[in-house]
């Protein structure tokens, strides 16, 4: 049967994704010195657990979805998945391979437990996944990695709450565990923490709520779950709504789970970051 | 304006904050589409050869002219623009989410940034 070996969450900021190629001389760089450090732990932990697939819950931000047919839940089917140009100047990176017949698995099971996914075929990633993975798989090393991307709308409200993220979390999670291959399945949330860019608010970081999640989103999930999409925006920042990301990949990881590290630091761009890791506790 | 189509009422705005709510999204729709549009590097040197005829290409209307002409952000967004959207126009001219966050504050980028930072103390 498929094992959930852990999950991880980070920001996805686009400025990582032009930063990232450039990691080794950055490390000492006074602005990105901070933020470098924290990953290698993660990628440490990642290698150790030895993940065949991701299942990475992300947002699109107009690269494959636009406002003429917007999905709140859509999940990728396809045996590879391309990034492309984004309109502002992040490189483009190499394709990441698929894992169609868990996903045909992951939607199977969940629509029995009523949650209707947009299914498909081609899908376009941007930074929201390809960021994490080159965070995560430096060099682009994921090469050999198999994905299922859950796209998540943030882009056009209503937004799905971040109770029902959180319950299609835990759908999938227990659609992974119930796949007949022997898998080790990792989990990424990405997007957040605390950062708005419109309005005259856009600058907006609460670093009192961020911590306040990721303290909460390792013991007590369902506290955060309580929220409503508008009280997020208001004390995350308009787009500090992305963390029903985490907390729909917090939602497939089980109930009691053991924090490996953390890292939470202001700010790149316009956004807080954080980094966690965390692994299923017996 | 109809309260089926927005998702909060008045009285719980954020301020400083436009929800991108199906109001907003019908309103910005032909501008948004445009913004879409720049993903191809082809569309760009479109606009950029005649802006005005790539804005009546896609059926923008006065307003969101002027707000592309004048490169206003604040202005796209109260013409139903997405900001998702708009950063791929921003784009275009080399603008970052800092540039057009200091822009819609009325602060200069280097205010914005040090605004950015203090949030961590």
């Amino acid at each position: 049967m498929a094992r959930i070996v852990g999950g991880l969450t980070t920001s996805h900021i686009p400025a990582i994704g032009n930063a990232v190629p450039r990691e080794q001389e950055l490390r000492n760089d006074p602005y990105w010195k901070e933020f470098f450090a924290a990953y290698p732990p993660a990628r440490e932990w990642v290698q150790s657990v030895k993940p065949d697939v991701a299942v990475l819950f992300y947002n699109d931000h107009g690269l494959n979805f636009f406002l003429n047919a917007m999905p709140t839940f859509a999940i990728g089917a396809a045996p590879e998945y391309k990034n492309a140009d984004e309109g502002w100047g992040i490189p483009t990176v190499p394709s990441f391979k698929g894992d169609p017949k868990l996903s045909w698995h992951i939607i199977n099971s969940v629509t029995r437990e009523n949650f209707d996914l947009t299914t498909c075929q081609e899908m376009l990633v941007d930074h929201g996944f390809s960021v994490p993975m080159e965070l995560f798989w430096p060099n682009y090393s994921y090469g050999n990695m198999r994905t299922v991307p859950v796209q998540i709308n943030t882009v056009q409200h209503p937004l799905p709450s971040p109770a029902r993220c959180f319950a299609l979390g835990q759908a999938i999670g227990r659609a992974i565990e119930s796949y007949p291959e022997d898998l080790n399945v990792m989990l990424i949330g990405t997007g957040g923490l605390s950062h708005q860019l419109d309005g005259e608010r856009a600058g907006f970081i609460n670093k009192k709520f961020d911590l306040l999640c990721m303290d909460k989103i390792v013991n007590e999930p369902e506290a955060l779950t309580r929220y409503s999409i508008h009280e997020l925006v208001r004390e995350a920042g308009a787009q500090g709504a992305e963390f029903i990301l985490w907390l729909a990949m917090r939602g497939a990881l089980s109930h009691k789970v053991r924090k490996i590290h953390s890292s939470y630091h202001v700010a790149i761009s316009n956004t807080a970051t954080g980094l966690l890791v965390l692994e299923n506790a017996a | 304006m109809s309260q089926a189509t927005r998702t909060m009422d008045i009285e719980d705005q954020i301020p400083g904050t436009y929800v991108f709510d199906g109001e907003a999204a019908m309103k910005g729709y032909a501008l948004n589409k445009m913004c879409f549009s720049f993903n191809h590097a082809e569309n760009r040197a479109e606009f950029l050869s005649d802006e005005d005829a790539y804005c009546r290409k896609y059926g923008l209307n006065e307003e969101q002219r002027k707000a592309i002409r004048d490169r206003n952000v604040l202005e796209m967004i109260h013409a139903g623009g997405c900001i998702y959207y708009l950063a791929k126009f921003a784009g275009i001219f080399g603008l970052n989410v800092q540039d057009v966050g200091a822009q819609q504050r009325g602060i200069s980028v280097e205010a914005f940034k040090k605004l950015i930072k203090s949030q961590g103390d």
